[in-house]
């Protein structure tokens, strides 16, 4: 461990001054959407289902609707804001859930070697063989939808990346000295997985989560757009692009901005994960 | 070498088992089919006879593998909208899909790999990054928003295309650019990150210092070389030209396989959606299939490895 911390603090030293615009710019951007999320309906001007008839496919600019209204007189800033925090909570849940999952699967591989690693590459071929989209229309098909559903399927998008991934460490983990003297005193296996191989190979699985996150809320994105994915009157950022594709002639305001935040998240966490993935991950070092 | 096609092909049956045994769980999951076909109201003497007629009740691992035998010889059920073979309702959308889809690939491959390629070559200068920055917007805006975006400019803005339909070829142009700049985009980050990584390895700075010319050591020593995972993920897309055009197929109202599935996933059209999840999956394996089979001869290490696998 004191290997570890050296490192941590040599490479703290030198790479805290040195954050790029891009990557500075990339973390305000999530910081607001995070908190856009958590004060969404605070924040709104207006209840996000409050219709106002009187204007209409009112254009983005004027002092009552910034963002302007869509078809219904809805005022699209507070359904952005309320999409954001319904699209940002089916992200980070599906993210949790995956990384979980996948990190558990992997460990187990690891532990048991023998038919529980052959099932669970097998697993991980299957799902990395298969378009994911197919899979979630196919059970969405089956089962209807509803917000914990929607959760629970993108939560098994990407797991199979963690799985291989935690696998691989944990075996090279377990092979290292550290993992073997805390099971001479008597550790069990629980505690080592938890305790001390997870902190070692956090840092690759924090990359991976960056790279699934973005493709997390592409995802949900589509399958809203789709209209099959989170349904209405509830809102996010998928869905509110594919109510506005049928006024994008009249009023492409409804669309371009939740078009917009979808495009500039998934962009910012890219550039976040991309600037950690050289920082943290040793493999590319 | 033939026992790594050996082994490539029980993975292939095992996919194609795994697929099938995700559709009869998620459909067993789903409900009481006899309750769902006859409704709630069903008196129970009528539900008893129909589970007895389909076999439903039978113990479990029975039906499971008389679920195997029936799509063993194509029965994959019938929509429940007209009644028609859902298979039959899958398998006469596929041209219209593969009018998108062919077109798209080409364009992918002839605008993605070139573009890598170049890009890896002359790291750092300004098409270099120019081809990133597309690169990275190509993953980051959805296939849905370029459509719309793209729908927007030279449908309504300019009126030069069609926004939706499928009458003439001039229909099919915003779809095939839609799915040719997002494809191209990754393909091109993918090829890149290859030949970077073959052009950092210790073989062609050998070639290059024994004097072999940079151009030869290029074509000869790195694209070679870079091609092994490009392969790969040329596969994928093969495998995704059947059901890959979804969302684009939405947007445009185009009547191929993708919009199929939407409008049975929206009606819950089961026969139908499980007919093509199946027959995607079918692709996917098939492609998987042949990616495996071209590794072997391009890369000799990976058979000797298949060897002892």
């Amino acid at each position: 461990m004191t290997d570890a911390t050296l490192k941590d603090t040599t490479t703290r030293r030198v790479s805290l001054p040195a954050i790029p615009v891009s990557v500075a710019l990339a973390i305000g951007w999530i910081v607001a959407m995070l908190v856009i999320a958590a004060f969404a309906e605070k924040i709104a001007p207006y209840g996000y289902t409050q219709l106002d008839l009187r204007n209409r496919l009112s254009a983005p600019g004027n002092v009552a609707h910034w963002l302007g209204t869509d078809e219904l007189g809805r005022d699209v800033l507070s359904r952005l804001l309320v999409s954001i925090r319904i699209s940002l909570l089916i992200a980070f849940g599906a993210t949790a859930i995956s990384a979980i999952v996948g990190t558990t699967l992997g460990f187990l591989a690891a532990h048991f070697r023998g038919v529980v690693e052959q099932l669970v590459l097998m697993l991980t071929d299957f799902q990395a063989s298969m378009p994911f989209l197919i899979m979630a229309l196919a059970v969405l098909a089956f089962f209807g939808n509803s917000l914990p559903l929607l959760i629970g399927l993108m939560g098994l998008f990407g797991w199979e990346r963690y799985a291989r991934i935690a696998r691989g460490l944990a075996i090279s983990a377990n092979a290292q000295g550290y993992a073997a003297a805390v099971r001479q005193l008597g550790a069990t296996p629980a505690r080592i997985y938890l305790r001390h191989i997870l902190p070692n190979i956090a840092s690759t699985l924090i990359v991976s989560t960056t790279l699934v996150f973005p493709e997390v809320i592409l995802m949900e994105s589509g399958l809203s757009f789709l209209g099959l994915g989170v349904q209405p009157p509830m809102t996010s950022l998928g869905n509110m692009v594919g109510y506005g594709r049928e006024y994008l002639t009249r009023a492409p305001w409804i669309m371009l901005a939740p078009a917009t935040t979808i495009v500039v998240t998934t962009l910012a966490v890219s550039v976040i994960g991309d600037w950690l993935r050289d920082r943290l991950d040793p493999t590319l070092q | 070498m033939g026992r790594y096609f050996a082994i490539r092909m029980g993975r292939a049956a095992l996919t194609i088992v795994l697929v099938v045994t995700f559709a009869f769980v998620v459909l067993r999951l789903s409900g009481d089919p006899a309750l769902m076909i006859l409704g709630p109201e069903a008196p129970p003497e009528v539900l008893a006879a129909f589970r007895k007629a389909w076999g439903l009740d039978e113990p479990i691992w029975f039906q499971y593998l008389d679920y195997f035998g029936a799509i063993a010889k194509g029965e994959l059920g019938r929509s429940m909208r007209d009644g028609r073979p859902a298979i039959e309702l899958v398998l006469e959308r596929i041209p219209a899909t593969l009018a998108l889809t062919l077109p798209a690939f080409f364009f992918k491959v002839a605008l993605g790999i070139p573009a890598g390629i170049y890009a890896a070559l002359h790291r750092g200068s300004g098409i270099d990054r120019a081809v990133m920055m597309t690169a990275v917007a190509g993953f980051t805006v959805p296939s849905f928003v370029l459509a719309l975006l793209l729908v927007l400019v030279f449908a309504v803005q300019l009126g030069w295309l069609p926004s939706g339909g499928q009458d003439s070829w001039r229909h099919a142009i915003l779809p095939i650019a839609t799915l040719s700049l997002g494809g191209a985009a990754v393909l091109a980050r993918f090829t890149r990150s290859a030949m970077l990584e073959v052009l950092g390895q210790p073989y062609i700075r050998t070639a290059s210092a024994k004097g072999v010319p940079w151009r030869k050591v290029v074509t000869s020593h790195a694209l070679p070389n870079a091609a092994i995972p490009t392969v790969t993920i040329l596969g994928f897309m093969v495998g995704t030209l059947i059901a890959g055009a979804v969302v684009v197929e939405s947007v445009f109202a185009w009547p191929g396989v993708g919009r199929l599935l939407v409008v049975a996933v929206a009606n819950r059209d089961l026969a139908v959606v499980q007919c093509i999840l199946l027959l995607v999956a079918m692709t996917m394996v098939t492609s998987n299939l042949i990616v495996d089979f071209l590794y072997g001869f391009l890369d000799p290490r990976l058979r000797a490895k298949g060897a002892h696998a």
